[in-house]
C-alpha cells in the first residue's frame, strides 16, 4: 500500500509546479494552464484524504466533484476573458495588461 | 517496494515531468499537450486511489473539454504571440524561489502531521452513493444546484465576454 | 414536512419571486408589474393568514409550534440548518406584516400616478410632477423584494435566516431610499434622497456587523443558532451564563446579547444610531410606510423579542446587565425623539421622529422584561403608524397637486403651507385623525392607548418609577405634537393656495386608509388586562397574553390590574391633546405667523428643530476624519505609490532643515540636508513603481505574505 504521505506530496509538488507557473509565465494562456496545474494538485490532495481518513463518506468525492465544476467556470470565463482582452488590445501578455498602476 | 508502489512513483514521475514541462516550455501548443499528458497521469492516480468516477470526469471535462479550450485559445490568439517573445516575466527567479519554499513548508506541514488513518476498507461502489447524496435533500442537493447555477452562469458570462462588439455601440 | 409546514416554507416565497419576475419579464408593462406585485403579496397574506388562523385554533399552540427545517450546509459533522418555524410570536407578526405590506403596494398604485401619461417633464430619477413615475416597474419590483424579506425574516427559525432576510432589508431600504437619485435640492445643506441612502446603508451597516459579530460567538459557544433549540435548552442558557466572555464581570450570554441588541439599535434607529431615519424621509412616501411600520423597524424589535430570553439571562437573579441597557436606551430616545418631534415642521419628519420615539418604548417595555406588552405595541404600532405615513403621503399627493395647478413653489411637505385640508380631503382627514388619536393613546377606544398602557401599567408594576415618569413624559409630548400635526394640518384655513387647491387622492391610496384605521382601532382590544372591568371580560380575559405567553421559555409574572396606570395614561393623553389643542388648534395659525411654541421657546426651539445638532455633530466626528482619511490618506499616498506623498513632505522638510542649515553654517552641514532631501525624493519616486498595474507581481507579494503568515501561525503553535 501507498503510504498516504507520498500522495500528499506529490499534490503540494504539483501545487508549486503550478504556482511557479502562475508567477512566472509571460502569456495569460500559460497562467491559465498552470492554474489548472493547482487545481489538480487541490483535487488531489482532497480524493486522497477521502481514500485515506473517510472512505466510508462521500463527501470527499463530492468536494472533489465541485471543485471540479468550479474549474470548468474558471476556464471558460478565464478563456473568453483573454479572448476578449486580445481582441482589444491585441495581445495574450499578462505584462502588456497593466493599466491599472500609479 | 510493492508493486502499487512502483506504479505510483512510475506516475508521479510522470506528472512531475510533464507538470514542469507545461510551466517552462516556449511553444505554448506544446505546453497545452504536455498539460494533457499530465492530466491523464493524475486520472491515474485517482485510480490508485480507486477513485473511478473522479478519473472518469478527469478524461473527460479536463481533457475532453478544459485542454481542448485552451488549445483552441492558444490558436486563436496566436498570431501576435507566435514563439517569439520571452516566454518567462523577469521576475522568474524569485516566482522559483518562493514555489520551492510553498513546496518546502506544504510538504513539511503534511508530512509531519500524524494524520489518524480511517481502517481500509472495499470503496469499489462510490458511484451509486454518489448519485444518491447528490439528489437526496438532506444531503448535497443544494450544493448541487448552486453548481449549476454556477456553471450556467460562466456559460452565459463567457459568451457575453467572447461575443464581438456589436457595431451599433 | 406535513402541509402546514410547506405552507410556511411558501409564505415568503412569492414576493420574492416577483420581484425578479418584474425586473426581469414584465418591466415593459406598468399594469402587469404592479398586478404582480399585488398578487404575489395577496399569495403571501392568504397563505400567511390560513397559517394564523389555523394557529389561534389550536388550543395550547405555544407548545406545538409549527417547525421545519433541512440541512442547507453540510459542514463535515455538521451542518448549518435552515428551517421555518411558526410559534405564536410568528403568528401575531404574521397577522399584520403582509397585510401592511399589500395594503402599502396596492397605495403605491395610486401614489405613482397610474393611469397618467409619462409626463415629458419627468427624468428617470426625479419624482414625478404630474405623471406617471418614471422608474414604475422597479418601485414594484423593489417593494415586492422589501415585503419577501420581511416575510423570511419572520418566519425564520435560526438568527442566520434571520440575518439573510435582515439584510436583503438593509439593501433594499438603500434602494428605496435613494429611489429618486437625481433629486437635487437648491440648498446645498438639505439631505439630497442619495445622501439619505448612503446614511441609511451605512449606519445599519455598523450595527449589522456588530450583530454579525454576535451571531457568530452565540454559533461558536452552541454550535446553533435555532432559536428554540439554544432557548429551550436550561443546560445550554446555564453554560452560557456561566462562561466568562472576553471582556471580564460580563457572562458570554450578555456579551451575545449586547452584540445583538447593537444591531436592533441600528435597524430600529434607537439613540445614538437614530439618525439616518429621518433623512429616509427622502425616499417616496410608501417606502416610509414600508420602512417604518411593516417592516425594517419591526424587524429589530421582532429580533430582540426573538432572543429575549438570552438577554433576559439571569435576570432572576442579580439582573441582566442587557436589560438595564435596553430600559436606558428605549426610555431615553423614547423622550429624545419626541421632543425633536415637537420642533419638526415637515409633515413626515414629525411621523419619523414620533416612530423612534415609539420604538423606544417597545425596547423600554423589553428592558423591563414585558416582551408580551412590546409585541403588542409592535402591532398596533405597525397599524397606527402605516395608516399615518400613508396618510401623510396622501396629504403631500393632494398639496402637489394643488402646487401644479396654482404654479405655486412651495414645499408641499410643509406643515406650515397647508390647512384647512379637513374639508378639501375628507377621506385622509377621517384616517388620519384616527392613527393620529390612536398614536396619541386615546383612552378606551384606540388600540395606540391599550398598547401603550400596558407597557406603563407594566413599568409601575415592576417599581421602574423613573422610567414609569421618563415615558409619561414622552406620551404627554406625542400627544401633544399628535394634535399639533392635525391643527396645522388639516383646521384652519388654507395658509397656501395650494392648499386650498388640494383634493381627495385616487382610491387605490384611500382604501388602504380605511382598512388600516379599521386595525388602528380595533387592534387594541385584543389585550385589554382580563381584570379590567368590563371590557376585560367582555373581549375574552387577554386573548393576546393569553396565546403568546409561552412563545418564550423567559416566565413574565403577571401583575394584577391597577387604575393606577390606566388612569396616569388617560391624563397623559388627553391632557397631550389638550395642550395641543390650546396652543394650535383653538386659533389656527395664520398664514406666515410664528409657531406658538417656537415663540415661546426661543432658543431651545432651534436646538430641537435642529435634532440637537447630533447630525453635525456626527458630520463632525466620524463623516469628516473618514472623508479626510479616505481623500487625503488613501487617494494620496496609498494610491500614488504608498510614500510617494509622505516622502515628499518628508523631503520638503529636510530641505527646508537644509537651507536653515545654510544660514547657520554655509560649509559642512550643508550638504547632508540636500543629498538626504534628494535621496528621499529619490526613494519616493522609486518606490512608487510597487504599484505596477501587473497581476503577477501582486500574486508575488501574496504568495509571500501567505507564507510569511503560515510560517507565524507555525512559530506561534510551537
Amino acid at each position: 500500500m501507498v503510504p498516504l504521505s507520498w500522495y500528499l506530496v506529490l499534490a503540494a509538488l504539483l501545487f508549486s509546479i503550478g504556482i511557479y507557473g502562475v508567477l512566472a509565465r509571460a502569456n495569460a494562456i500559460g497562467i491559465l494552464m498552470a492554474l489548472e496545474l493547482m487545481l489538480n494538485g487541490v483535487i488531489l490532495n482532497i480524493v486522497a484524504f477521502w481514500r485515506y481518513r473517510g472512505p466510508t463518506q462521500v463527501s470527499g468525492q463530492m468536494f472533489a466533484i465541485i471543485v471540479f465544476a468550479v474549474a470548468a467556470a474558471e476556464a471558460a470565463v478565464g478563456l473568453a476573458l483573454i479572448i476578449s482582452i486580445y481582441r482589444r488590445r491585441g495581445t495574450v501578455v499578462a505584462e502588456d495588461v497593466s493599466l491599472l498602476k500609479w | 517496494m510493492s508493486a502499487q508502489q512502483i506504479v505510483f512513483l512510475v506516475t508521479a514521475g510522470v506528472i512531475v515531468i510533464s507538470a514542469a514541462l507545461v510551466v517552462t516550455v516556449r511553444n505554448l501548443i506544446h505546453a497545452s499537450l504536455w498539460l494533457v499528458i499530465t492530466l491523464f497521469a493524475v486520472a491515474a492516480i485517482y485510480v490508485q486511489l480507486e477513485a473511478d468516477f473522479l478519473a472518469v470526469v478527469q478524461v473527460i471535462l479536463y481533457i475532453g473539454a478544459i485542454s481542448i479550450l485552451i488549445i483552441f485559445s492558444v490558436m486563436l490568439t496566436r498570431r501576435v504571440m507566435a514563439d517569439t517573445g520571452p516566454q518567462r516575466i523577469p521576475q522568474w527567479p524569485l516566482a522559483a524561489v518562493l514555489a520551492l519554499l510553498v513546496f518546502g513548508g506544504l510538504a513539511y506541514l503534511l508530512v509531519q502531521v500524524p494524520w489518524p488513518l480511517a481502517p481500509n476498507v472495499d470503496v469499489s461502489d462510490t458511484v451509486l452513493a454518489l448519485g444518491e447524496a447528490f439528489v437526496d435533500p438532506n444531503r448535497y442537493v443544494i450544493p448541487f444546484e448552486v453548481a449549476t447555477v454556477l456553471l450556467l452562469v460562466a456559460l452565459v458570462g463567457s459568451i457575453s465576454l467572447a461575443l464581438p462588439e456589436r457595431e451599433s455601440d | 414536512m406535513n402541509a402546514s409546514a410547506l405552507t410556511v416554507w411558501l409564505i415568503p416565497v412569492p414576493p420574492l419571486l416577483s420581484a425578479a419576475v418584474i425586473l426581469l419579464f414584465t418591466f415593459r408593462s406598468r399594469w402587469l408589474s404592479h398586478t404582480v406585485a399585488l398578487t404575489a403579496i395577496g399569495i403571501s397574506l392568504v397563505l400567511g393568514w390560513s397559517v394564523v388562523f389555523g394557529a389561534l385554533g389550536t388550543p395550547h399552540f405555544a407548545d406545538h409550534p409549527l417547525a421545519s427545517s433541512i440541512d442547507w450546509l453540510p459542514t463535515g459533522n455538521t451542518a448549518l440548518r435552515m428551517g421555518v418555524a411558526v410559534d405564536p410570536l410568528t403568528v401575531v407578526m404574521l397577522f399584520f406584516v403582509p397585510l401592511a405590506c399589500a395594503l402599502i403596494i396596492l397605495y403605491s398604485v395610486g401614489y405613482s400616478n397610474f393611469g397618467k401619461a409619462l409626463d415629458a417633464h419627468d427624468a428617470v430619477g426625479s419624482p414625478p410632477h404630474n405623471g406617471v413615475e418614471p422608474m414604475y416597474t422597479r418601485f414594484f419590483a423593489f417593494l415586492s423584494l422589501f415585503s419577501g424579506a420581511m416575510l423570511l425574516l419572520v418566519v425564520a427559525d435560526n438568527l442566520l435566516l434571520l440575518f439573510f432576510g435582515w439584510e436583503i432589508m438593509g439593501l433594499c431600504s438603500y434602494l428605496l431610499i435613494g429611489f429618486w437619485h437625481g433629486r437635487n435640492y437648491a440648498d446645498p445643506h438639505q439631505t439630497t434622497p442619495r445622501q439619505a441612502a448612503v446614511k441609511a446603508f451605512l449606519t445599519t451597516r455598523l450595527a449589522d456587523v456588530v450583530m454579525l459579530l454576535g451571531i457568530a460567538y452565540l454559533y461558536s459557544e452552541t454550535g446553533t443558532l435555532n432559536f428554540r433549540e439554544i432557548f429551550f435548552n436550561p443546560e445550554l442558557m446555564e453554560k452560557l451564563l456561566a462562561t466568562p466572555s472576553y471582556i471580564s464581570g460580563l457572562a458570554a450570554a450578555h456579551l451575545i446579547g449586547l452584540l445583538l441588541f447593537s444591531g436592533t439599535v441600528g435597524k430600529s434607529a434607537q439613540f445614538p444610531l437614530h439618525t439616518w431615519l429621518p433623512d429616509a424621509m427622502e425616499g417616496p412616501t410608501p417606502v416610509s410606510a414600508m420602512i417604518h411600520a411593516a417592516a425594517m423597524v419591526s424587524a429589530g424589535v421582532y429580533m430582540v423579542i426573538r432572543v429575549f430570553p438570552l438577554l433576559a439571562a439571569g435576570a432572576a437573579h442579580g439582573g441582566s446587565p442587557v436589560l438595564a441597557v435596553m430600559t436606558v436606551v428605549g426610555s431615553f430616545t423614547a423622550l429624545f425623539a419626541a421632543t425633536i418631534a415637537v420642533a419638526q415642521n415637515d409633515v413626515k419628519k414629525v411621523l419619523a421622529y414620533s416612530t423612534i420615539s415609539q420604538l423606544g418604548f417597545m425596547i423600554t417595555a423589553l428592558g423591563i422584561g414585558a416582551y408580551i406588552a412590546a409585541a403588542f405595541h409592535l402591532m398596533t404600532h405597525a397599524f397606527f403608524k402605516a395608516l399615518l405615513f400613508l396618510g401623510s403621503g396622501s396629504i403631500i399627493h393632494g398639496m402637489e397637486h394643488g402646487a401644479h395647478h396654482t404654479h405655486e413653489h412651495i414645499d408641499p411637505q410643509d406643515m406650515r403651507n397647508m390647512g384647512g385640508l379637513a374639508a378639501r380631503m375628507p377621506v385622509t382627514y377621517m384616517t388620519f385623525l384616527i392613527g393620529g388619536l390612536s398614536l396619541a393613546g386615546f383612552p378606551f377606544v384606540t388600540a395606540g392607548f391599550w398598547s401603550k398602557d400596558e407597557i406603563l401599567a407594566d413599568a409601575l408594576a415592576h417599581g421602574h418609577t423613573t422610567v414609569l415618569v421618563v415615558l409619561l413624559l414622552a406620551a404627554f409630548l406625542t400627544a401633544f405634537y399628535t394634535m399639533r400635526q392635525i391643527s396645522l394640518t388639516f383646521w384652519g384655513a388654507p395658509r397656501t393656495e395650494s392648499a386650498a387647491h388640494a383634493h381627495e387622492s385616487a382610491w387605490t391610496m384611500t382604501l388602504p386608509l380605511v382598512v388600516l384605521a379599521f386595525f388602528a382601532v380595533t387592534a387594541g382590544y385584543v389585550g385589554v388586562h382580563h381584570e379590567f372591568p368590563v371590557l376585560g371580560h367582555l373581549l375574552g380575559e387577554n386573548p393576546f397574553e393569553h396565546f403568546l405567553m409561552g412563545s418564550l421559555p423567559a416566565e413574565l409574572d403577571g401583575f394584577s390590574f391597577s387604575w393606577t396606570p390606566v388612569m396616569l395614561s388617560v391624563f397623559v393623553g388627553l391632557g397631550g391633546l389638550l395642550a395641543g389643542w390650546l396652543v394650535y388648534g383653538r386659533r389656527p395659525l395664520g398664514a406666515g405667523a410664528a409657531d406658538p411654541v417656537q415663540v415661546a421657546l426661543g432658543p431651545v426651539h432651534t436646538l430641537l428643530g435642529n435634532k440637537y445638532y447630533l447630525d453635525e455633530f456626527y458630520q463632525a466626528a466620524f463623516v469628516g476624519p473618514a472623508k479626510w482619511i479616505s481623500a487625503v490618506f488613501v487617494s494620496r499616498i496609498v494610491d500614488r505609490g504608498i510614500i510617494d506623498g509622505l516622502l515628499h513632505s518628508l523631503a520638503r522638510l529636510a530641505l527646508g532643515i537644509g537651507s536653515g542649515t545654510v544660514l547657520f553654517e554655509k560649509w559642512g552641514v550643508n550638504y547632508v540636508p540636500d543629498q538626504l532631501a534628494d535621496g528621499v525624493q529619490a526613494t519616493g519616486d522609486r518606490s512608487r513603481f510597487v504599484q505596477t498595474g501587473q497581476v503577477q507581481t501582486y500574486l508575488l507579494g501574496v504568495v509571500v505574505a501567505v507564507l510569511a503568515m503560515t510560517a507565524a501561525l507555525l512559530i506561534a503553535a510551537r
